[in-house]
């Protein structure tokens, strides 16, 4: 099986340097590194301050980008459509209703197989409106064909950007970079950055497989799909998806070894000897580290899955790194109003079904809208994973509203 | 601060007193002693001088957390106006720091708060900022105090880093202005 973990740090060849700095002034800072042709882009809170600095470095002479100031996401992302399409590395960001504006584009983007980079700064959909952190933009658009890559810190999503481009240029698929809103996006934090040399010579110069503007080999984009051949192309669509899998793991791996930052598919956290795990992404996996490193020293084995890559989903090798498990936490910061718990529970669940050996799992939904979800509400859910572990609860049929008033 | 150990500190202040820009710059001059570190704002309806909260974390060992601070070792207090109007020792440790922008001597803020236990100190960052910087923007002061009530590093560091960092962007003026501040304010900090 490939490697599917995050590994210790591994010697890094190129150079680069530790910065203070917001996950949105690296995830801008990446994207000025990259140097895309086009970034068309619309800015909205939390991810206003990605593109107010991007703009910066376009308006200093700093990038070489055509910076396309549209009036709406929807004219974003279609104008982003157009220019990929024409044959230019083109890079936007947006969150929320910006992303929701995007929605009739996003499923064109992939369909017509266009390596677009966005940076999506996770933030609760309306209503009511909100502007706070949790996952309900980006799982909405889960079924939309695009690769989506979580991140837990600034360096994340740092590294996941300048990774993203490479993915999406090999796989011939649009790739979403999400990271947490005000959590990740405004907080300070200590990251390593790349020089922009190493970058530029990471992504290298990009050369269209197909482009529009290619007059010398003219190709029909975006066409027409009868009953005859549209069932094909969405065919063809799950067969690039699913191949993003490994193109993702092949990128991470040439990124480690300049960066020294190593990624898989999904991090492990004091997994391997432990008997209940909690499954989660995006910044709570860090709170969830804090808790169960504290849970350990009380001789707790407690463990955690962190998901990078929520799409594809790795269905095989997280069923595989959760079956010596006794009992299984997945938590979700969006929900799927409706069914039996949100996105990732419901992935996780059915993963493991068909396995021979696989543990109890329960569901929980957290921090909508930006609620806190500090250490308290995850030493609730380990308290909760010990009772089912131990034979004395049976894990709950309905979701688990975490951190919620009565 | 010890090998390991995670200092949590809250600020209040009201919009515009510059709390956000000191986590800041705390947080920056962090990095220059090779700690980890966050800071992050409390994002509301924050306006000019409407009440607000942000918050640094400090550690010699990378910090995984990402709630907010609920139990901070140290509270700084940018306005002493707010201690009328926000409980600004919440939560607090039981060992913590409270330090107030203020002319009133610690005793005083103990009385008035019912504060038991912990440490409180006092210093009128906002004069030290109207006489050396000459404007009353407190959040540099403080930092002074900050430094003086922790021992987190020797003052002359944060003189060289408020130097270096400032430098990119004020008049030669302005900066040896807001090192005064942080030097004057480090020694007239009064204890408690």
């Amino acid at each position: 099986m490939a490697k599917t973990t995050t590994a210790p740090r591994a010697r890094a060849k190129a150079k680069g340097k530790t910065v203070a700095m917001t996950g949105n002034a690296g995830c801008a800072l990446a994207m000025k590194q990259i140097n895309p042709d086009v970034v068309a882009a619309y800015p909205i809170t939390p991810q206003t301050t990605i593109v107010e600095e991007f703009a910066n470095y376009v308006a200093n002479g700093q990038v070489d980008t055509e910076y396309v100031n549209v009036e709406s996401e929807h004219s974003a992302m279609s104008a982003c459509i157009g220019a990929s399409a024409a044959g230019a590395r083109v890079m936007t960001t947006t969150s929320s209703q910006g992303l929701a504006l995007m929605w009739e584009e996003l499923s064109i983007a992939s369909a017509m197989r266009l390596p677009i980079v966005m940076h999506n700064v996770n933030r609760a959909l309306s209503g009511p409106i909100n502007i706070h952190c949790d996952h309900s933009d980006s799982m909405g658009a889960r079924d939309m064909g695009w690769v989506q890559l979580f991140s837990e810190t600034a360096q994340e999503s740092y590294d996941n950007t300048i990774i993203a481009v490479k993915v999406a240029e090999k796989a011939l698929l649009p790739v979403m970079v999400l990271h947490d809103g005000f959590i990740t996006s405004h907080a300070i934090d200590r990251f390593d950055v790349l020089d922009d040399a190493d970058v530029q010579k990471f992504v290298g110069e990009y050369k269209p497989k197909h482009a529009l503007l290619n007059v010398d080999n003219p190709e029909t984009f975006g066409p027409f799909a009868m009953p005859a051949f549209y069932y094909e192309q969405r065919k063809a669509l799950r067969v690039a998806l699913d191949a993003a899998k490994d193109i993702v793991l092949k990128v991470s791996n040439d990124y480690a070894k300049i960066s020294g930052r190593e990624y898989g598919l999904f991090e492990e956290y004091r997994l391997a000897d432990a008997n209940i795990a909690i499954v989660v992404l995006g910044s709570t996996a860090g709170t969830t580290k804090y808790v169960i490193d504290e849970a350990r020293e009380k001789g707790v084995k407690v463990g955690m899955l962190k998901l990078r890559l929520f799409r594809p989903f790795p269905a095989a090798e997280i069923a595989a790194a959760l079956s010596h498990l006794k009992a299984v936490a997945v938590m979700d910061r969006s929900d799927s109003i409706g069914a039996l718990g949100g996105p990732v529970y419901l992935e996780v669940k059915a993963a493991l079904y068909n396995s021979k050996k696989r543990p109890q799992i329960q569901g929980y939904v957290y921090g909508l809208g930006g609620r806190d979800t500090g250490p308290d509400q995850i030493e609730t859910v380990i308290e909760d994973l010990k009772k089912i572990a131990g034979g004395k609860e049976a894990p709950r049929e309905a979701v688990t509203l975490l951190g919620v008033k009565e | 601060m010890g090998e390991g150990k995670l200092t949590e500190i809250r600020w209040h202040a009201r919009g515009g007193q510059g709390a956000v820009t000191a986590a800041k710059l705390l947080a920056e001059t962090a990095l220059a002693q090779g700690n980890y570190f966050q800071a992050f704002p409390e994002y509301g309806p924050e306006r000019m001088g409407a009440p607000i909260q942000a918050f640094t974390r400090i550690s010699t060992e990378p910090i995984h957390i990402r709630s907010s601070v609920t139990n901070p070792n140290i509270v700084v207090v940018l306005d002493p106006t707010l201690l009328n109007t926000v409980d600004v020792t919440a939560g607090m440790q039981t060992d913590g720091i409270l330090i107030v922008n203020t002319d009133d001597e610690p005793a005083e803020i103990r009385k008035m708060l019912r504060l038991k236990g912990r440490k409180i100190y006092t210093v009128n960052a906002t004069r030290i900022a109207q006489e050396t910087i000459g404007r009353p923007i407190p959040n540099t002061p403080m930092m002074g105090a900050l430094v003086r009530a922790t021992g987190m590093m020797p003052i002359e560091n944060l003189a060289d880093y408020v130097r270096s960092s400032f430098g990119k962007k004020f008049a030669a003026e302005i900066i040896e202005g807001n090192v005064k501040a942080v030097e004057r304010a480090y020694a007239e900090v009064k204890a408690e």
